[in-house]
């Protein structure tokens, strides 16, 4: 496969939970090692996308692939292969909370490596990444004596300790309920894996800073469709009305007028 | 017909909730082919041991005092309810042995699952559910594990292997509260009543109740983890889970009772012929 090829690709995605449409025939295709940004309202799909991407969810119709293979059939078992080389970093952190620090950050390691790496190296594998997110020392607190960005920052640790790298690594909501300079440490973390570790990522997010910072390319995400794609400078420079509305946070006419106060 | 016309509407409304009723049934099966499976794999793997050893510390080691508990005041309530009605009838003395049959066959077991499906069951449900709305099973899905493999096999293993002994406990306690009661309050003689405990307590009974024993376990722990692994979000999603978890098991447990002991009754007629008690 030539580097060029996107490395996870999704065609006309569709995807309804009851009778709420939130994927409407979605396509999209991630460039190899960049930063990809999709932005969008809460609710409007963004995360079940994401899902779709390491088979978490499955469309009810459309095709998604990675690496060229396509992944949306694939028994869970078969998935194994492809989720050992896509991490995924959850909104609400998903650190396991019988585990240490540095029990969790090992654990994708101790899960697929078999008996290919010793507990000695993935021991040490699991400190150096905990020591890439500023976190040294920490390997034998709980994720419950942990602040929220310490924990975010653990679970960044957790997604790159794979061995190999992963190649993809998926951030759902990284900034979500951060100060705003936690918030600025972690987008400087995705940037700096980016560089150091040669990771495409796949960031979700609505915090219109952290999509500028880290994003070589930003998409926003209406209606289950994606209504702006261009590069970050690009977005929020957009003179579409609803792009415009999202980037500078104004509220939309509508949903004013629906709490009587438009 | 109108979508208004109250007919329709509960005919639908009666569609749709056995629909939903199969369907859970359905996966409930598939979940629990999908535990058991998993349990060779566990047994034959170290790591599959690091996992199943603290469940049963957590199930069996600390449930003990609780089940002791229980099956002591199940003795003595029994001694209690029975002593002046076997006394003025003139079966003083084989009160023990009645007593302590209907606790090893029948009370030590189902009290001791009924005990085990709220403080085990519970916090089993409460525990997985928590972890299913904080994602952290979607995270070991994400991460190429199996979660049933991972989370809910070591626990149905403890919870299969240690109701038994629990019971045991429980069986054991009840007879030595009923015999304090026995003698101690109502002064009667020790000998009569571990005599006739003796006669009437076969090895069958004592292994009816923990067949029975061995089910219960098995049931509560697969519906305790069914309920966490599909709980709904948030706080009220995990609250019902654990309510909705501990009354099904309840329920479980009767049923179960009913039918294995009339398979047990069964095969021991079957086997050994009629032998009456009285």
């Amino acid at each position: 496969m030539s580097s060029e090829s996107p490395i996870i690709e999704l065609r006309r995605v569709c995807k309804s939970f009851g009778r709420q449409r939130v994927l409407d025939e979605v396509d999209l295709s991630v460039e190899r090692g960049a930063n990809t940004v999709i932005v969008g309202r809460s609710g409007t799909g963004k995360s079940v996308l994401l899902k779709h991407i390491v088979g978490l969810l499955r469309p009810d119709r459309g095709e998604v692939y990675f690496e060229g293979q396509r992944v949306d059939q694939l028994s869970e078992r078969a998935l194994v292969p492809i989720r050992q080389q896509i991490s995924f970093v959850f909104q609400l952190n998903a650190l396991f909370d019988s585990m240490t620090v540095g029990e969790n950050v090992a654990f994708p390691m101790v899960e697929n490596s078999g008996r290919r790496l010793k507990r000695e190296r993935i021991r040490q594998m699991a400190s150096k990444c905990i020591d890439i997110v500023g976190l040294s020392g920490f390997e034998q607190k709980r994720p419950a004596e942990l602040s929220g960005g310490e924990k975010k920052r653990v679970a960044l640790a957790r997604a790159i300790a794979m061995e190999p790298p992963p190649k993809v690594i998926l951030y759902d909501e990284p900034t979500a309920g951060l100060d705003p300079q936690r918030a600025d440490v972690i987008n400087k973390l995705i940037r700096h894996l980016q560089r150091t570790v040669h990771v495409t990522g796949i960031v979700v997010t609505h915090d219109m800073k952290s999509a500028a910072e880290v994003g070589d390319r930003l998409l926003l995400l209406h209606h289950g469709r994606f209504m702006a794609d261009g590069t970050p400078a690009e977005v929020l420079q957009s003179t579409d009305p609803q792009v415009h509305r999202f980037v500078e946070g104004i509220a939309d006419p509508a949903d004013l007028k629906a709490v009587g106060v438009g | 017909m109108s979508h208004a016309d109250p007919v329709t509407h509960s005919i639908n409304h009666l569609g749709e909730s056995t629909i939903r009723g199969l369907a859970g049934f359905g996966k409930f099966w598939l979940f629990s082919a999908h535990t058991m499976t998993r349990v060779p794999g566990e047994l034959i793997t170290p790591s599959g041991w690091r996992r199943l050893l603290p469940q049963c510390y957590f199930i069996g080691a600390r449930s003990v005092p609780v089940l002791m508990l229980t099956g002591m005041f199940i003795g003595m309530v029994l001694i209690v309810q029975g002593y002046e009605q076997f006394d003025s009838a003139g079966l003083r003395d084989q009160l023990g042995g009645v007593v302590n049959i209907s606790l090893v066959t029948e009370l030590g077991p189902v009290l001791a699952g009924v005990m085990l499906a709220g403080r085990v069951g519970g916090a089993l449900t409460a525990e997985l559910g928590t972890m299913n709305v904080t994602e952290q099973l979607l995270a070991l899905r994400s991460m190429g594990a199996d979660p049933v493999r991972y989370l809910a096999t070591p626990r149905f293993l403890a919870c299969l292997l240690l109701t038994p002994v629990l019971t045991c406990y429980a069986d054991l306690v009840g007879a030595l509260g009923g015999w304090l009661i026995y003698t101690g309050y109502y002064g009667a003689e020790s000998q009569p009543f571990w005599e006739y405990t003796r006669q009437m307590v076969e090895m069958w009974s004592l292994g009816t109740g923990l067949v029975k024993a061995l089910f219960f376990g098995g049931a509560i722990a697969l519906v305790s983890c069914y309920k966490g692994f599909h709980c709904r979000p948030g706080a009220e999603g995990v609250g019902r889970a654990c309510t909705d978890g501990f009354v099904i098991s309840f329920i479980l447990i009767l049923i179960l009772d009913f039918f294995l002991n009339v398979l047990m009754n069964g095969l021991y007629n079957a086997w050994f012929g009629f032998r009456s008690l009285i």
